[in-house]
């Protein structure tokens, strides 16, 4: 591809992928931080994780600045239309995931004050699938692989099945044990803010293919095995 | 089964399916002198949609709207092969009238170029000279050109005044009612817009909207946000040769030629 004739543009552009992947880098970093604080039960390291939402958020009306600057000054067309308005949906995506983890991090500064009902196994495996979902969804976005964005797509699957597993076992508890209730509710929802992240990552997957094909695979019965 | 109310977010309906075609052209080639314009170019007009030419200068696009109505005929050195028709009607017949084929074709410039006469004869020209010499019918074609070049409310109490009085952008629009004076069937438009300030092209912009629901227009540019806004269909023509031509609103979001996607990103090489 080509650069633009208008240096200016292309640089701008550039500036707009940056602050993504940037974004992106610290949304994945927050989650990480957020279920390292849960299992760890480290009060300390879950409040800064909260504080961190800050920074997220200033990207996030960082980017929309940008977008809007460029869509403005510049009328963009085809992929570079596209670009930007792939970003404009990523950052909201991106922030949900944000706040996804100041949320989980929320729930381990409660859960922190009680003795754990269980050892955590699903859920440090959830928070892996979930930020390699949303790196590699990231990754898709700077190289324009439409591949690895499918494949994303697929493995949302795999956290579906975990939050609906981790779901059944935590209801036993609760059937079993009342006085597990409000600790297993807490846990529930740091499953469901999980899975809520996988989507997200699934969104951004599906915004890729978009970007670079410039065709919607959004809100298919099925995720398509092939482009 | 789409959600009625979703429809309204549908593009408004797009070209090519349900118009039928207004004018074939089919390996078009035109030489200047030595100098070959146009590349083997072969594309359907469909009749009641905007059609815009794009592509950098010395692409050909002005080359390919001159054959539409023979104006290259007054070329010296050009020669033009292949076959435009109309309606089915072959235009590079050796018994076609090019004074007959311009009335159904007409055509408007960059620019305006007004006679230096009143409002009304400036109108009223093409009819006179097709023959019309009754006064009230002249007038009626006056009045209703006029108001379809959304000129009558600025001009009607000062038919007699010269046209060279007007403003650059009513110039432009009087050039566009005296086009459409004699009836044509097509109107083609070389930068009719270029050299006017942002409200007159507008102006020009709304008027070629409601004018294709008459006439076949097609409409060359060099301002791609232009014809992004205006036509239906788009055809992007480099070095001659008609690169690609599709429905504007895909080629403007998702061209389907590299080629395409560098020049409408602004990517010249």
């Amino acid at each position: 591809m080509p650069l633009h004739t208008d240096r200016g543009f292309e640089e701008q552009l550039g500036q707009l992928r940056t602050a993504v992947l940037e974004m992106g880098g610290l949304v994945e970093e927050q989650v990480g931080q957020a279920v390292r604080a849960l299992i760890q039960r480290d009060e300390p390291l879950a409040r800064a994780t909260i504080e961190r939402d800050h920074t997220v958020n200033r990207f996030d009306v960082e980017i929309d600045d940008l977008s809007l600057k460029l869509l403005a000054l510049r009328q963009p067309a085809a992929r570079d239309l596209r670009l930007i308005t792939t970003a404009l949906k990523i950052t909201t995506d991106l922030e949900r995931i944000g706040d996804m983890a100041t949320h989980i991090a929320e729930r381990a500064v409660e859960l922190v004050r009680e003795i754990p009902i269980k050892p955590y196994i699903d859920i440090p495996r959830m928070a892996d699938l979930s930020r390699d979902m949303l790196r590699r969804s990231l990754d898709a976005f700077v190289r324009e692989d439409t591949e690895l964005a499918l494949g994303v797509c697929i493995s949302d699957d795999s956290i579906d099945q975990l939050h609906e597993q981790l779901f059944r076992e935590l209801l036993s508890y609760m059937v079993e044990n009342p006085a597990t209730v409000s600790r297993a509710m807490r846990l529930l929802f740091v499953s469901k803010y999980l899975e809520r992240v996988g989507d997200h990552a699934t969104n951004i997957a599906e915004m890729v293919i978009f970007m670079v094909k410039g065709r919607s695979i959004r809100h298919l019965d099925k995720v398509p095995r092939e482009l | 089964m789409l959600d009625p109310g979703l429809s309204r977010l549908r593009p408004t309906p797009s070209a090519t399916s349900e118009a039928p075609t207004k004018i074939t052209v089919r390996d078009l080639v035109v030489h200047y002198g030595g100098a070959r314009a146009l590349d083997s170019v072969s594309l359907d007009i469909p009749a009641h949609r905007v059609t815009a030419l794009i592509g950098p200068s010395g692409c050909g696009k002005s080359t390919f709207l001159r054959c539409l109505n023979r104006m290259n005929d007054h070329i010296p050195g050009a020669r033009v092969t292949g076959q435009v028709t109309i309606d089915g009607d072959p235009i590079y017949g050796a018994d076609v009238d090019p004074v007959a084929l311009r009335r159904r074709v007409g055509m408007v410039f960059q620019k305006s170029n007004p006679f230096p006469k009143s409002i009304f004869d400036n109108v009223a020209f093409g009819p006179r000279v097709h023959g019309e010499r009754d006064r009230a019918r002249l007038g009626e074609i006056v009045e209703r050109t006029l108001r379809q070049a959304a000129l009558w409310d600025e001009v009607q109490e000062r038919l007699d005044a010269s046209a060279l009085e007007l403003s650059g952008g009513q110039q432009q629009r009087l050039c566009i009612a005296r086009a459409l004076a004699v009836e044509p069937e097509v109107v083609l438009m070389d930068e009719p817009a270029s050299a006017l300030d942002p409200i007159a092209t507008a102006k020009i912009e709304e008027l070629i909207h409601e004018l294709k629901n008459a006439y076949t227009i097609v409409i060359v540019t060099h301002n791609m946000q232009q014809a992004a806004r205006v036509s239906d269909l788009t055809a992007y023509f480099y070095l001659g040769r008609l690169i690609e031509y599709g429905p504007t609103e895909r080629l403007f979001t998702n061209p389907g030629r590299p080629e395409t996607e560098d020049y409408i990103t602004g990517r010249f090489g």
